[in-house]
């Protein structure tokens, strides 16, 4: 086998156009979709060393910070940017936020029911709106963008409906007190590293309370979260046969039929991984606030998709990447907590977010002419 | 049992009203080059369909290996070794060559639950076997959008032939080409054959089909005109049946009449 594959080689050194220009390290680098995002990461934290150097945006409370907004938005942009990849849009991952949150606290507060069996039940509510999501697009062949359009409203009309229905309000607080001691809860509400903390705390590294305990107590379960889903589907993306079935479905939905990818059931399991995203993101925020709101994810949808496209997804699919809406989520965070620490009013966030998505895609549309263009 | 290796007999095909095709007979040996000659409108994708297990036919029989058999699905002709390569050729330009030439069939490894594209082994096979046709991808990571239409349409039938085909239909694999581009496709589709396929070329055109088809099957207005041996039939007689020839020589005598009463 081995001696075949040399030969090959030989054979292909042999074989070298003298019309190829050989390809750079770096022209392979500049050719993966997360560059933009990653190049626009690193310039947001030069920005801020250089503005806000000096003002505790950059202690460990005010790093913590950033991360929380970032890994909340990128729970639901990794998502939203495997759906892209896939070739569908869902705007109803904002209402769903909503929703799911009410799913957890309406049966936790007025039915009794235990916090572990509400949340359960809140993501098999997402798996079945992703799944409903999935099989009308696959189905009617609509674009999915008019699907799930309809369903932002649908979703946020019966989560008010429904809660005004039962309690009468549009808020339902009282969860806080339920997480002690549930089985599960605690994956979505639980600080991890506190060891670190205190330990950076009783070295006096860190800043600390009057009573002594360090202000930033862990790392918040979203980071977590972020990270791990991060990785996974990254992994997923470059490592399985899912990840290439994702690509083909986005890429060329016939073509992707015609070998046999069951482009379907590929689509609609991302429709369902968004909605389950949604559910994660208000999970945690639930349970932190300790109260659902009814208007709670409203608009994330949008900035969920621009953090995906800032991460390097087309709009028209089968191209982009999870770890590149990572960085996009970690710029649109970075930006959005440390907009704080400067002289800038905050209003100004949302123009930056816009110009922002604008370059990138300027910036995404040029890659991708250059990466399909003929020799 | 017949040498044939597959056999489509008497095929009809009806979408209401409309005739698309009568009695369509194709017989293929191994190694057999069997052109399909069409004008548009012809009928010529309503049969590439029956053929890829898409329609079934309404009448006739096909026979794959001695044995008769219903496609229900393209699966199904795909598992008979029946295998259609489609004018875009499904192909997704954005995803390297590797991918698309492993799409929706990928090598796996690993232990069972942890399986993983196998993505080393996967760039090995692309580019020997890209290799084995003379076409040098530099990186079998490279998009297939940077790739001529000659190759692409290549790395296409030699997906087919590396999942199993063994019988071949190409549907215009040539028509989009120039004639550098489509040379080097004929060949290697002829070299395809030689290695034992049957493959059917639909083509409209005869320049393309002439070299290297062992026969040719003429088709006009959903029916077929006959099934001829290169030996019985030459170019101009193909290309003047195709085109509505006996339309266009009647039409000539009715001229010299005219002239001749003047």
């Amino acid at each position: 086998m081995s001696t075949k594959s040399k030969s090959i080689e030989t054979k292909t050194d042999f074989n070298q156009d003298e019309r190829l220009k050989k390809v750079s390290k770096l022209r392979i680098l500049l050719n993966r979709p997360e560059l933009g995002a990653l190049g626009g990461a690193i310039l947001v934290f030069i920005f801020f060393g250089i503005v806000a150097g000096d003002t505790g945006m950059f202690s460990a409370y005010g790093v913590l910070n950033f991360l929380d907004v970032s890994a909340n938005l990128g729970i639901i942009a990794i998502a939203a940017a495997m759906l892209m990849i896939g070739g569908e849009f869902d705007l109803s991952i904002g209402s769903m936020i909503g929703f799911a949150g009410i799913c957890i606290a309406i049966p936790a507060i007025y039915w009794g029911w235990p916090l572990w069996m509400s949340i359960i039940f809140a993501f098999s509510m997402a798996v079945l709106v992703g799944y409903f999501n999935g099989i009308l697009v696959v189905r009617t062949g609509l674009p999915s963008f008019i699907v799930t359009l309809a369903m932002l409203f649908i979703l946020r009309g019966a989560t008010l409906a429904i809660t005004r229905l039962i309690t009468g309000r549009t808020q339902v607080p009282g969860l806080r007190v339920l997480i002690e001691d549930d089985p599960l809860a605690w994956i979505f509400a639980t600080d991890t590293f506190k060891w670190v903390f205190t330990w950076l705390g009783s070295m006096n590294l860190i800043a600390l309370r009057t009573d002594g305990t360090p202000l930033a107590t862990g790392i918040p379960p979203s980071v977590i979260w972020f990270i791990a889903l991060a990785i996974i589907t990254t992994w997923i993306l470059m490592k399985t046969r899912y990840g290439n079935w994702i690509f083909a479905s986005g890429g060329d939905k016939n073509g992707a039929n015609n070998v046999g990818v069951p482009v379907g059931r590929v689509k609609i399991s991302l429709f369902i991984g968004t909605a389950v995203a949604a559910t994660i993101f208000a999970t945690i925020q639930v349970l932190d606030a300790g109260s659902a709101d009814t208007m709670r994810g409203t608009l994330k949808e949008l900035e969920a998709i621009a953090a995906a496209v800032v991460g390097g997804c087309l709009l028209t699919g089968g191209y982009g990447s999870a770890i590149g809406a990572a960085f996009g989520a970690l710029i649109f965070g970075t930006v959005s907590m440390g907009i704080f620490y400067t002289d800038v009013d905050t209003d100004w966030f949302k123009v930056f977010l816009g110009a922002m998505m604008l370059i990138a895609v300027i910036f995404n549309n040029y890659i991708r002419r250059k990466v399909t263009e003929s020799k | 049992m017949s040498d044939y290796l597959v056999q489509f007999n008497n095929i009809s095909k009806f979408f209401g009203k409309v005739i698309a095709l009568k009695d369509v007979t194709m017989k293929l040996k191994k190694g057999e080059i069997m052109c399909l000659l069409g004008d548009n409108g012809a009928g010529k994708s309503t049969l590439i369909k029956t053929l890829a297990g898409v329609h079934r036919p309404d009448e006739g029989e096909i026979i794959v290996e001695g044995k008769k058999t219903i496609f229900d699905s393209p699966k199904d002709a795909l598992d008979m070794g029946i295998a259609t390569v489609y004018q875009d050729l499904a192909l997704v330009s954005l995803m390297s060559v590797t991918r698309n030439f492993f799409m929706g069939r990928e090598p796996m490894k690993g232990p069972p639950f942890f399986k993983t594209f196998d993505i080393e082994k996967a760039n090995k096979i692309a580019a020997e076997r890209m290799g084995q046709i003379g076409i040098d991808v530099r990186d079998p990571s490279q998009a297939v959008g940077t790739m001529s239409g000659g190759e692409r349409q290549c790395l296409a039938i030699s997906r087919a032939i590396y999942f199993g085909a063994k019988v071949l239909v190409l549907d215009e694999p040539t028509s989009a080409l120039g004639v550098h581009q489509a040379s080097v496709v004929l060949k290697y589709i002829v070299k395809a054959a030689s290695q034992g396929l049957a493959v059917i070329l639909i083509t409209h055109n005869v320049h393309h089909a002439y070299p290297v088809g062992n026969s040719f099957t003429v088709l006009n207005r959903g029916k077929s005109l006959g099934t001829y041996e290169k030996k019985n039939i030459s170019r101009e007689k193909l290309l003047s049946m195709m085109a509505g020839g006996e339309e266009l020589n009647k039409l000539e005598v009715e001229l010299q009449e005219m002239n001749r009463k003047n």
